[in-house]
Parts: C-alpha cells; sequence; structure tokens
C-alpha cells in the first residue's frame, strides 16, 4: 500500500509526529479520559488534580457544564442535572421499571427515552455526547491539538442497541471513534501489557451496580477473549444496602422515611468504604425524628453480613470458566476493577477462589481507561515496540425464530468476532412467497424469552412446493460487536438485508434474568421444544393429510377413510395439550395409517405426469 | 489478505489429517489474524477495511472447525463430499443407541435425585468414550486411502457422545 500512502500525504504523518489518542471509559458514576504518553498509559486530570469526571451534565441557565461543577447544582436543580445517562442509552420508557427513582421529566419517544430539560428535550444519546464533548476537550487541552483517534468503553454485556447509542453519542460529540472495546478487556490489556505476561487472565469487575467477569487468553501478543459472564443486577450498591439494613436492625428503627433512608445509605456507603483501612468504625447520625443512630460496625460484621454477595459472584465466574473449558488453576492472575473490589472480603474471596492474590498494581478505578488509551494509541497507528491484537466476543447468542416459536442460535455466545455464520430455511406451504426473519438475543430455547432485535421479510420468492426453496440467512457481526443479518433464496437469488439497529436493547435486569432463567429453565426448555417441534409436525402432517383427502379423496375407501379421521383428530386434540410424548405418538400413527394413501397418490402422480408427456411429444 | 479459495486446513498449513498439531494450529491462527484483522487496517480505505473484516471472520471460522475434534472430523468428511450429519439419515448403531439411551435415562435419574457423584461418573464416562472414538478416528481417517463415508457412523456417535457430555455437564453446573 505504499503507493496509495505517497498519493494522500495528508493521511501519513511525519515519521517522528505522533497521534493524539485518547482512550475514554464512560462509566455510570465516573468517566475517565486516558492517553499514551512516552510509552505509558496515564490518565488525565483536571486542572485541580482529580482523574475522575462524575458522570453528570447540567443544562442550567448559563449553559450546559458536566462533572464536578454539575454535581454541585445537583440538589438544587434536580431536573435538568441528568446523571448516570448510561443507564438509559438504547432504552425505552417501557423499559425503565423504576422509572420514578429518576427525578426527570421524561418524554417517551421512538426507540429510545427523552428527558425534557431547560435546553429543550434531549436523548441519553445526546447527554453522553455533552459529557463526552467535554472529555475531549480535556484530551484537546492536555495533548495540545485535535484528537485524532479516540475508544470508548463499553460494559462486555451491553447489546446492540446500547453499544450504537455509545458510537452515535461519540460521533455526536465530535470524536473520531475508532473502537468500542469491552470494559474488562481493556482493563486486561492495561494490566497484560504491563506485566508482560503470558497465560490466562481472569477480570474479574465489580462495578457500582453490575458484576463482570472475563477470561482470556494472552499469547504471542494476541489476547483472546474465551469467555465472558456476569450478573447485571449486583454491585457494590447492593454491600452498601446490606449495611442499610445491619444499622435499622441493630437499632431496631421503624422503616425509616425517604430522607432518613438516604442519610444512613450515605452513611453505611462511608462506613463500607472506611472498612477498608480500618478494622472498625462508628456510625453515628440523628435522624429527623431526633433519634439518635450510635452503633460499631467492625469489619469482621460487614464481612458475615456480605458474604452471601460475595458468593454470588463466583456463580459467573464458574459458568466463564466452564464456557473457556479452564479450571481456576488454569488461572495465571486475576486482574481486579471497579472501586468495590477495594474491599478487603471481595478480594480474599478471589484469592481463595482462584488460589493466587489478584493483581492490585493499578488502581481498580483507572485501569479500564488505561487500557482503552492503549488500544486507541495502537489503532491510531503510533508504533510501540510492543506488537499486540485483540480478539473479542460475542456476549449473547445471536438467533432467528423458527417454527412454533423457538430459536434456532446461528452465532451462539462467545463466538470470535468478527464472524460470519449462514443457515439454510426452506419454505412451509407450497408456493410460499415471503419469509419472515425475526432475529433475536439471548440464551433461551423460546423467542417469548429472548430479547428481539429485528424483523424483516424475504418477498418476492417464485412459487415452489413446501420444503423446496433455500433461504440462506446470514449474520455477520463486525469487530465493534454490531450486528448486520440478510436473507437470500438461493435458487432464484431474491434478497433481503438489515443492519440491525433495534429500536431499543435489553435492560441491565433483564440481560441478567435471561441468562440466569436460562440454565434454571434448562429442563423446562427441553420440554418446551420437544412439544413445540412435535407441534410443528403435527401441523405439518395435518396440513399435508387434508389437502391430500381434498385433492385425492377418492383413492381413499370408507372404512380407510374413517380410521385417517379417527388419528387427525387424534393429533389435532393432542396438539392442543402439552404431552409432547403423546402428541408424538399420535403424529407416527397418523402418518403410518396414511402411508397406503400417499403410496396410491405417488402412484397416480407418477401416471400423470407420463400422460402428460406423451401429449407434449405428440403435440411437438 | 488471506487465499479464500484455501481449504481450511491449508489457509492453517496444516495437513489434511485428523490428528492435529494443536500448537501449531494456535500459533497460524493468532498470526494470520495478526495480519488481516480490521484492528490492522483502523486507517486503510473502506475496501481494504472490508476484506480485513472477511478475512478476519473466515479465519475464526476456520479456526472453530479445526478446534474441536468433532467440528474437525465432519469438516474432513464434508471435504471428502460426505455429509456426516444429514438430517434425512438419523441411523445409528442400535447398540450404541440402546446403550446411549439407557445413560440418558441415568442422568435423567441422577439429576432429579441431585446426585452429583454419579452425574461426575457418567460424565468421565461419557468423555473416556468421547477420547476413544477421538483415538479410533484418528487411526481410520488418518491411514492412506481411508474410507470416509465408513467413518460416517463414529463421527454420527461422537457427535451423540459430546452432545451428551455437554449436557451432563450442564446438570452438574446445576447443581453447584
Amino acid at each position: 500500500m505504499a503507493l496509495l500512502q505517497i498519493a494522500e500525504p495528508d493521511a501519513s504523518p511525519a515519521p517522528h509526529e505522533r497521534k493524539r489518542a485518547i482512550g475514554i471509559d464512560l462509566g455510570t458514576t465516573n468517566s475517565l479520559v486516558a492517553t499514551v504518553r512516552h510509552g505509558l498509559a496515564v490518565v488525565l486530570p483536571d486542572v485541580d488534580g482529580r482523574p475522575l469526571v462524575p458522570s453528570i451534565v447540567r443544562y442550567g441557565e448559563e449553559g450546559v457544564s458536566t462533572g464536578y461543577a454539575a454535581m454541585a447544582k445537583q440538589a438544587l436543580d434536580p431536573h435538568n442535572t441528568i446523571v448516570s445517562a448510561k443507564r438509559l442509552m438504547g432504552r425505552g420508557l417501557a423499559d425503565l421499571d423504576d422509572e420514578r427513582r429518576f427525578p426527570y421529566r421524561f418524554v417517551d419517544a421512538p426507540g429510545m427515552v427523552r428527558i425534557g430539560t431547560r435546553a429543550g428535550v434531549k436523548s441519553p444519546v445526546e447527554i453522553s455526547a455533552d459529557l463526552l464533548r467535554a472529555l475531549r476537550e480535556r484530551g484537546e487541552a492536555s495533548l495540545g491539538g485535535t484528537i485524532d483517534g479516540a475508544v470508548v468503553t463499553v460494559p462486555a454485556y451491553f447489546d446492540e442497541a446500547q453499544r450504537q447509542a455509545t458510537k452515535d453519542a461519540a460521533r455526536l460529540a465530535g470524536l473520531p471513534i475508532l473502537r468500542l472495546l469491552n470494559e474488562p478487556t481493556a482493563a486486561a490489556i492495561a494490566y497484560g501489557l504491563d506485566n508482560a505476561a503470558e497465560g490466562v487472565y481472569a477480570v474479574y469487575d465489580l462495578g457500582g451496580g453490575t458484576f463482570d467477569i472475563s477470561i482470556l487468553r494472552l499469547a504471542k501478543g494476541v489476547f483472546e477473549v474465551l469467555a465472558t459472564s456476569g450478573d447485571t443486577a449486583l454491585g457494590g450498591d447492593d454491600f452498601d444496602h446490606r449495611v442499610f439494613c445491619w444499622i435499622i436492625e441493630a437499632s431496631k428503627l421503624p422503616p425509616p422515611s425517604a430522607a432518613d433512608a438516604r442519610l444512613l445509605l450515605v452513611k453505611a456507603r462511608v462506613a463500607k468504604e472506611q472498612l477498608t483501612l480500618h478494622d472498625e468504625i462508628p456510625i453515628v447520625a440523628r435522624l429527623a425524628d431526633g433519634t439518635p443512630v450510635d452503633l460499631v460496625l467492625t469489619r469482621a460484621t460487614l464481612t458475615e453480613i456480605t458474604a452471601n454477595l460475595v458468593a454470588k459472584t463466583l456463580l459467573p465466574v464458574k459458568r466463564a470458566l466452564r464456557d473457556a473449558k479452564l479450571a481456576a488453576s488454569d488461572v495465571k492472575g486475576v486482574v481486579l476493577v471497579g472501586g468495590a473490589t477495594r474491599m478487603p472480603q471481595v478480594r480474599r474471596a478471589v484469592a481463595e477462589f482462584f488460589g493466587q492474590p489478584p493483581l492490585t498494581n493499578l488502581d481498580p478505578d483507572e485501569v479500564v481507561a488505561l487500557g482503552a488509551a492503549i488500544q486507541a494509541n495502537k489503532l491510531v497507528g503510533n508504533r510501540e515496540d510492543d506488537d499486540w491484537l485483540l480478539l473479542d466476543v460475542t456476549p449473547l447468542s445471536l438467533g432467528l425464530e423458527t417454527m412454533g416459536g423457538l430459536v434456532e442460535k446461528v452465532v451462539p455466545r462467545n463466538s470470535t468476532i468478527p464472524v460470519a455464520r449462514a443457515q439454510e430455511f426452506t419454505t412451509f406451504k407450497d408456493g410460499q412467497s415471503a419469509m419472515a426473519i425475526h432475529v433475536v438475543q439471548g440464551e433461551r430455547e423460546k423467542v417469548v424469552d429472548c430479547r428481539s432485535l429485528a424483523r424483516f421479510e424475504l418477498r418476492g420468492i417464485p412459487p415452489m412446493a413446501a420444503g423446496a426453496a433455500r433461504v440462506r440467512v446470514t449474520f455477520a457481526v463486525d469487530a465493534d460487536g454490531l450486528l448486520e443479518v440478510s436473507a437470500r433464496e438461493e435458487a432464484s437469488g431474491v434478497a433481503a438485508q438489515v443492519t440491525v439497529k433495534p429500536s431499543y436493547g435489553l435492560t441491565d435486569g433483564e440481560i441478567a434474568r435471561m441468562l440466569q432463567d436460562s440454565f434454571a429453565h434448562a429442563a423446562d426448555d427441553m420440554r418446551a421444544r420437544a412439544l413445540a417441534e412435535e407441534q410443528v409436525e403435527a401441523d405439518r402432517i395435518m396440513e399435508a393429510t387434508t389437502s391430500a383427502l381434498a385433492a385425492d379423496g377418492d383413492l381413499v375407501a370408507a372404512d380407510e377413510r374413517a380410521r385417517i379421521d379417527e388419528a387427525l383428530a387424534t393429533v389435532a386434540r393432542l396438539r392442543a395439550g402439552s404431552d409432547h410424548a403423546a402428541l408424538r405418538a399420535a403424529n407416527a400413527t397418523l402418518n403410518r395409517i396414511t402411508e397406503p394413501f400417499a403410496a396410491r397418490r405417488m402412484d397416480r402422480g407418477v401416471k400423470r405426469v407420463l400422460t402428460g408427456r406423451r401429449v407434449d411429444a405428440l403435440s411437438d | 489478505m488471506i487465499d479464500f479459495s484455501r481449504n481450511h486446513f491449508a489457509l492453517f498449513g496444516l495437513p489434511e489429517r485428523f490428528a492435529i498439531d494443536a500448537p501449531a494450529l494456535d500459533a497460524a491462527y493468532r498470526r494470520l489474524q495478526a495480519e488481516v484483522h480490521p484492528d490492522r487496517h483502523a486507517a486503510d480505505t473502506d475496501a481494504e477495511r472490508r476484506v480485513a473484516l472477511q478475512s478476519s471472520a473466515r479465519l475464526n471460522e476456520a479456526y472453530g472447525a479445526l478446534k474441536t475434534p468433532l467440528t474437525r472430523a465432519q469438516y474432513l468428511l464434508a471435504l471428502h463430499a460426505v455429509d456426516a450429519i444429514d438430517e434425512r439419515d438419523t441411523s445409528l448403531d442400535l447398540d450404541f443407541l440402546e446403550r446411549q439411551l439407557a445413560r440418558r435415562e441415568a442422568a435423567d435419574a441422577a439429576n432429579v435425585a441431585a446426585d452429583v457423584d454419579a452425574l461426575d461418573a457418567l460424565h468421565a464416562e461419557a468423555l473416556a468414550e468421547v477420547r476413544a472414538l477421538e483415538a479410533t478416528l484418528a487411526r481410520d481417517l488418518d491411514r492412506d486411502g481411508a474410507d470416509f463415508a465408513a467413518a460416517r457412523p463414529r463421527v454420527r456417535e461422537l457427535a451423540f457422545l459430546v452432545r451428551l457430555a455437554d449436557s451432563l455437564d450442564a446438570m452438574i453446573a446445576a447443581h453447584d
């Protein structure tokens, strides 16, 4: 490609000139921006030396403010001060079962929810873009010029809609986005390169509201994500809540008012954080009615009341290891991400499970941004001595709806991306001219239990007998994890395609529930699948028998007809029930009884064709 | 840029054999991905980036097919025009089928009784049979003048056993 570079001198900078690249950790609570300087990844602080930017945007009378400035006015102007816009990315109003928890003026809109502010109606994408713009400006001020490339991180469990919304926000903020990067993967990059290690690594990411685990293999400069799992309804906030409940119980308080509850939750969080450094901590407060709270919480008690939360994080860890076909002892190092991993009981549990102390030489709040900066530096084309590549995976299975409301998985979860997979389907009825393609995401067997991503139709299939058309449906997931689906009838070449931009995606709770359900309901699903398959078969046989009787009913004697009708009625009755074994037996009976009839029809068909030939031959 | 006309084995510079040099496969996969992956072409033209995307996806497909013995066996048979998993022909050796049905029943019973030890034992048994079948396949498929069509029933049995082992694994995990 040397010629190309000569033709486009602007595209290739002078050898000594470095491009300006930044990595952004766009967090729910806090965001960070980092860059690689003199071969080292560093977080860029503000003028006061603070590395974190609270993920808050305020639309004030005097204009837009972000971070600490917006946070200062939060209590005074709650309607116009937007906190945690990340939770709203790619979400419809219907997805927010807890919308009243937010003090915003929500406006329902097709696709994604909007918020009415002083500056007009804003979408979460625009709000995130305002935050990203502030981060971009911090990067530009620090690097002394416009940014050439940026990498923005997303949770591994973000679905299509959330990824697309994040990418849109970056574009809106004027960021030249090179890649969306999964947060745990970013952390592994930050550690892997710092420690110049080879082998299998686990990234244990306990954030404020979610838990993620990723298993990666680093070999010969290639990072390969082997498996990823998590619990999107488990985080540091749950630990605060346990302490809060303990305060109420230990002080024998009645259910607190909203204001008292907020006060005690803050006390609980502070106590939890202090216990990382101290063995015990006093909790002192005075409630609105004057009731005093005066307790001492020890680290031992904290460990005891949060033990089942810590244990809960180990379930997805085991699942991810199983998906990767590895044992805990195969893991060479464990990387901790998220402020909640500072808790000693969490570190101890991780150490016990993996049989080694976790790696802690990087700040768990900064490690994701550092990894993003390293990848941005790489993608923008700044040559460093180390040479490495990242191979990531799809977090959830992608599939299609098939007959009977079942899911045919086309791209299983934890497939390395980019990936292209094709599956062939056929028509169900004679002369069927269109096929509906319904794309879903999730682990369950039935469509209703998965997330609908997109629907489109393949039209113009030429008339053919049932089962003769060959419709090839191709799923292509690019390196950002974004999906495109196309369908094509092979004989006629009729084609249709859709880039999956769903109107809205899964709520975090939904992903957690879907994943947990898929494991809890494996047996139910198998039964449901067996039943649905038999129902499809029943429909097929009944349809075929009925139309055959209509066409060639004269080939059937009266007593034979009575037997067929009886078998048909049995199938129809069991079709409505839930006993798949009985339905299977009935299907088989109907099949057997109609066999002689089918043979006679075949004979007649052959005779017809031969007769036709002769006529054709004569007319030639 | 990779040669899309080559088969999976040729793509990685490996001989067309069932018994495979796994470290060589891993190394070849990583080396090729390091060349063609879209991340290596982030600053290239749209057309070059599309080629990178397709090449990388092709490598993932080929690597996925060769990585596990079952998919590798199916692919080898397919190269010799034998469709191992033909939906229209679901015949299996009757003895084999009876043994597996008995095993399925034992697994379901142990699962209902939450007898993890019994599930573990069945799992180990299934895995041992998987290994034995793989050894048989290596012997049958890798010899000169191998009869690929004749190996078809073994591949189908392997598919059956791998599925059984997977579902036992899932049952054991559910009792964790």
